[in-house]
């Protein structure tokens, strides 16, 4: 267990020491949030849905948490590339461990930075229908960030170098993220579509801030947190496998 | 303590190991000599579990590095031969995440860090960013970071790349130390002949994958009737210079590599 935990400690002081990176992530949220959030706030109440800021603000969450979970897991790859990967995969440690502590740690990193996200969002005028829910916010942004930390961690076992990365970035984390729901109801969508938003794990996610920030849920609940669950397990598995698999 | 049988390894059509053997007993220290790109690096690279052989047989302490590598892992240390440290750490926090990820006790850890970081001239850096560290001073913390713990064997890849002759002189005089006195089983790779004459046991000259020659710095003088051992080497390997280039082709294979394994 020291090991996962020294691993853990790694990633945690590698993102809070990082102070460009933490700035960095936070404009892209805080673009969508402003520009999105104020810009189409305006057709979003003609239409009788409400606040359009409300709506978008656990999305813009879930977002930060998604880039953030999916990139630690990637960042494998500067490992590799900086040789540091090599020094944790000879050293006596089952190679579980060793992926455990560095996902854990992406998810932790992943979390702070949705809470931060949040934090911007309630300056920008957001606020929780109900302070006493807010806690459950926080497991789904756990949950979200063990999906994709898992997720970044077998992508980052599969590939050799950073070429792959525009390819990722473009057929794999830019989808999850507008097939979510972060953007847009989920409801009365056309057939295809729906099917596509339903086999997207973010999109349970989403809902399960939904529902803890302001109250609104699809799925429910019980079936967000059930989904969250197995597909961060099957994540999490398939990352230890090709974790376990890497020869440098 | 180290048993090599018939391995071999290739990459695509190159044969980067062609069928090497050799033994290295308990206790001793062994050098692997050759030219850039003769296999030096791939052979420890399959021995300390990073690469998986085409074919052939290894044996480390009796463990098969390909069948329990967890238990082989616990055999050895090494220093590799490009970084492999985290330059957004400290120069003690790798020292002590090493000590962690090698179970080496709180206690005998911290003092051993500050036994190597003073041995090697960086305690005084302790506290600062690999990433402001000179390339002589990383070497040195990798080097040190290599002995933090006392494994059964000890590989080391060019260790002395880029050093200057006082951490050089350093390095020699510590492994020598735990050669003889905890019996510590070195296998190493060095461009400097003068080195591998001076530490090694035994050495053996790789060239295209094959093993050309091996015995003592002596017998590889006697045998090809030179003065030195740098004029053994050359004799045994020719003068030409190799370089392992990376064509068109080459960058072809990695794009490829980077989706399938």
């Amino acid at each position: 267990m020291t090991v996962v935990y020294y691993l853990w400690l790694r990633e945690v002081k590698r993102y809070l020491r990082s102070r460009p990176q933490i700035i960095g992530s936070i404009a892209q949220p805080l673009l969508y949030l402003l520009v999105l959030g104020f810009g189409l706030g305006p057709v979003f109440e003609q239409s009788g849905q409400g606040s359009y800021l409300q709506f978008i603000a656990p999305g813009v969450v879930g977002m930060a948490i998604l880039f953030t979970s999916i990139f630690s897991g990637i960042g494998l790859l500067w490992d590799r590339q900086f040789g540091f990967l090599k020094e944790t995969l000879v050293a006596p440690v089952p190679r579980l461990q060793i992926m455990l502590g560095r996902t854990l740690g992406g998810a932790t990193i992943a979390s702070i930075q949705g809470t931060l996200i949040l934090v911007v969002c309630m300056i920008a005028g957001f606020r929780p229908y109900n302070i006493a829910a807010v806690p459950l916010a926080f497991v789904f942004m756990l949950l979200v960030g063990l999906v994709f930390a898992g997720l970044g961690t077998a992508i980052g076992s599969s590939l050799k170098d950073m070429q792959g990365f525009q390819l990722i970035m473009n057929f794999l984390v830019m989808p999850i993220f507008f097939l979510s729901g972060a953007l847009f109801p989920l409801n009365n969508l056309p057939t295809a579509l729906t099917l596509a938003t339903r086999a997207d794990p973010l999109s349970y996610g989403i809902d399960g801030l939904r529902g803890a920030l302001i109250g609104q849920t699809q799925f429910g609940v019980v079936t967000n947190l059930s989904v969250l669950a197995v597909v961060a397990s099957g994540f999490l598995v398939l990352g230890a496998w090709a974790f376990s698999k890497i020869q440098i | 303590m180290i048993h090599v049988e018939n391995l071999v390894k290739t990459f695509g059509e190159v044969k980067a190991v062609d069928g090497i053997s050799f033994d290295v007993s308990h206790g001793e220290i062994f050098a692997f000599l050759g030219p850039n790109g003769a296999g030096k690096t791939t052979t420890i690279q399959m021995l300390t579990t990073l690469q998986r052989p085409t074919s052939g047989s290894m044996k480390l302490d009796g463990l098969d590095p390909v069948t329990q590598p967890l238990q082989a892992r616990s055999r050895f240390g090494i220093v590799f031969q490009d970084p492999s440290l985290d330059v957004e750490l400290t120069a003690y926090e790798n020292m002590d995440l090493h000590g962690a990820l090698y179970h080496v006790p709180r206690k005998v850890r911290v003092e051993r860090i500050q036994t190597l970081l003073s041995l090697f001239e960086l305690w005084d850096r302790r506290d600062s960013f690999v990433k402001t560290f000179s390339g002589g001073m990383k070497r040195r913390l990798e080097i040190a970071r290599g002995l933090l713990h006392t494994p059964r064997i000890l590989f080391l890849d060019e260790p002395t790349l880029g050093l200057d002759p006082q951490s050089r002189n350093q390095l020699w005089t510590h492994v020598k130390h735990l050669n003889e006195t905890e019996g510590v089983t070195v296998f190493l790779t060095t461009h400097y002949m003068d080195e591998a004459e001076r530490t090694a046991h035994r050495i053996a000259i790789i060239d295209h994958g094959h093993i050309v020659a091996q015995g003592t710095a002596q017998a590889l003088k006697q045998q090809t009737g030179a003065e030195s051992l740098e004029a053994a080497f050359l004799a045994l390997t020719g003068s030409t210079i190799r370089d392992e280039r990376a064509d068109a082709a080459d960058q072809m294979r990695q794009m490829a590599r980077m989706w399938r394994r």
